[in-house]
């Protein structure tokens, strides 16, 4: 078996690439400033919970971790209610037009974030939406929903049409057939679907950095603050990234049985 | 496939999206056009200057340059991430706790938020604090991001392979998951070496999502701006500053909002150019077979 035992050997050495520079974050965050800018160590002498201690007592640092998770939760919700019934229509009709609207969501997904920066900030400001979260989660929408009706689409068009038919003629109605019937059948769907709205939405920083400035700012434009007039609080600003980590840590873990389809958005 | 019927009535499923995605991409990009064919002084003084700024911003050097970056940046990334992507893929574990263990920790990569990419790299390719610097340095390679710009596109470079060659590798594992047992027992039964069976079993059912891969991140890689905003800042001089951040500086650094709104139009039509070219290749490819 020696062809199994290089690939184990060479997804070993890849996964270890991956993982070291994170290690590395997470070492220094359980180091004092002295000790991170001292000697390099490859691990802490002396563990302190310090870093995490004043993220977590000061409020305009964990604020930020909760801003974010209420503007990304708000973004899956709205992607997953408008995205479903457009995914159905995509997967079931032919309409006037259906394939240019098809092609112009997906032209969205295309757009860099940073045409948008400033028509989003007139936008949102003049309707008086600046620095709420809604205002985020709307403006992921744009990349978001494109995604999430692709990969819907995906899932749904491999439902047989039968089922529908079936559930017609039996009497549902279409709003019935389609929470009660439809729905789970594309679960796992679904669930895949609101992971990658979530990645995509806690990932993004120039458009919801732009967007807000106090009540609803994310915490990764609030860990630039650790840059001060005495230089760069390293412990904390690594204390600060790995709590970042670990929502989309959590979140994987949910969907972890269904990854490997997810990612090839339902067309394999 | 499914046989789909006639029904117009299906636009009122569509019209949640429509209404949203005008909301928020419509206004917007009306908005940047608004801009980019005017000149604006204050509210109340505009002039329409036609396509002036069409002209200046396409004679601009600093276009150029960071147009230039941007393509062999994005080229690279692709050169690199795609055949290491398919080699993940075929090494990764197929089935029980190892695969599901590999999938994890294979996605960790894709959920940190970008400027968190960018400070893992900041700090671990620091000579005095960062692992990977302090040791190159240690290994008698004078390595310093900061100034070097060969340095600094190497680091930038290594920072995406780290940080997207995963999703490469996740799209070609499902991929690879769908091909039936009985295709690589055929090929077993006619003694095909390994490099026939990738050639002419794996590679072709690969091809769908290979499709995604590239166009994703051909995409994403041309709209890059926050992982090497915080690394690099961009230099040393301009040699990591690449379209996104020419165009922040542009419009909100120095306010220019006509040749902005022109630079962001022309900068939008060569992604969707690009993306439609290489689409519409593969699907005559595949039409010509």
């Amino acid at each position: 078996m020696n062809m199994t035992k290089r690939k184990i050997v060479g997804i070993t050495l890849y996964i270890l690439f991956l993982l070291v520079p994170i290690y590395w974050l997470v070492n220094m965050s359980f180091k004092t400033n002295e000790e991170i800018l001292g000697s390099l160590s490859l691990w802490p002498s002396n563990v302190t919970f310090d870093n995490y201690m004043v993220i977590f007592t000061d409020a305009t640092w964990y604020s930020g971790y909760i801003n974010s998770i209420l503007y990304v939760s708000m973004n899956v919700v709205i992607t997953l209610l408008v995205a479903l019934p457009a995914a159905y229509a995509f997967s079931r009709y032919r309409f006037t037009g259906d394939k240019h609207l098809f092609f112009w969501l997906l032209t969205n997904r295309m757009a860099p974030p940073a045409v948008f920066l400033l028509p989003f900030f007139q936008l949102y400001s003049s309707v008086g939406l600046f620095d709420t979260h809604i205002a985020v989660a709307l403006a992921h929408c744009l990349f978001n929903v494109p995604l999430a009706v692709w990969i819907l689409e995906g899932f749904m068009s491999g439902v047989p049409r039968e089922i529908d038919e079936t559930a017609y003629i039996d009497g549902y109605s279409f709003p019935r057939f389609f929470v009660r019937i439809f729905l789970p059948m594309i679960r796992s769907g679904i669930g895949v679907t609101a992971f990658f709205a979530f990645m995509f939405s806690w990932v993004e920083l120039l458009l919801a950095r732009t967007l807000t400035s106090v009540d609803a700012k994310p915490i990764a434009a609030i860990m630039t603050r650790t840059v001060g007039a005495t230089g760069v609080d390293w412990g904390v600003l690594a204390a600060a990234g790995v709590l970042t980590i670990l929502p989309g840590l959590l979140v994987i873990w949910f969907v972890r049985n269904h990854v490997a389809k997810g990612f090839a958005l339902g067309r394999v | 496939m499914i046989i789909k019927t006639d029904n117009n009535k299906a636009w009122w499923l569509v019209l949640p999206v429509f209404l949203l995605v005008a909301f928020s991409a419509i206004i917007p990009l009306m908005t940047v056009v608004n801009y980019s064919v005017q000149d604006i002084f204050d509210q109340n003084n505009a002039y329409f200057v036609g396509a002036d700024w069409y002209r200046e911003v396409l004679r601009d050097p600093r276009l150029h340059d960071s147009l230039l970056r941007q393509f062999i940046y994005s080229f690279s990334v692709l050169a690199i991430e795609i055949p290491l992507g398919i080699g993940v893929a075929l090494m990764m574990p197929t089935k029980g706790r190892m695969g599901s263990l590999c999938l994890i920790l294979l996605a960790i990569p894709l959920l940190i938020p970008w400027n968190v990419v960018g400070t893992i790299w900041q700090i671990f390719g620091r000579a005095d604090i960062g692992l990977f610097g302090w040791t190159l340095n240690a290994l008698g390679v004078d390595y310093n991001y900061a100034s070097n710009t060969g340095d600094a596109w190497a680091t930038v470079l290594l920072m995406d392979v780290w940080h997207w060659t995963s999703l490469v590798a996740l799209l070609c594992y499902s991929g690879l998951r769908a091909i039936p047992e009985a295709f690589y027992q055929a090929a077993e039964i006619d003694r095909a070496s390994k490099w026939a069976v990738f050639r002419y079993i794996q590679l072709p059912r690969l091809k769908s999502v290979l499709v995604i891969g590239i166009l994703l991140r051909f995409m994403d890689s041309f709209m890059i701006y926050t992982e090497p905003f915080v690394l690099t800042g961009g230099g040393p001089g301009n040699s990591t500053t690449f379209l996104s951040q020419t165009l922040t500086k542009m419009a909100i650094g120095q306010f220019d909002l006509g040749p902005a709104a022109a630079f962001s139009l022309i900068y939008f039509l060569i992604v969707l150019l690009v993306s439609w070219l290489f689409f519409t290749t593969i699907t005559y490819m595949d039409k010509a077979k």
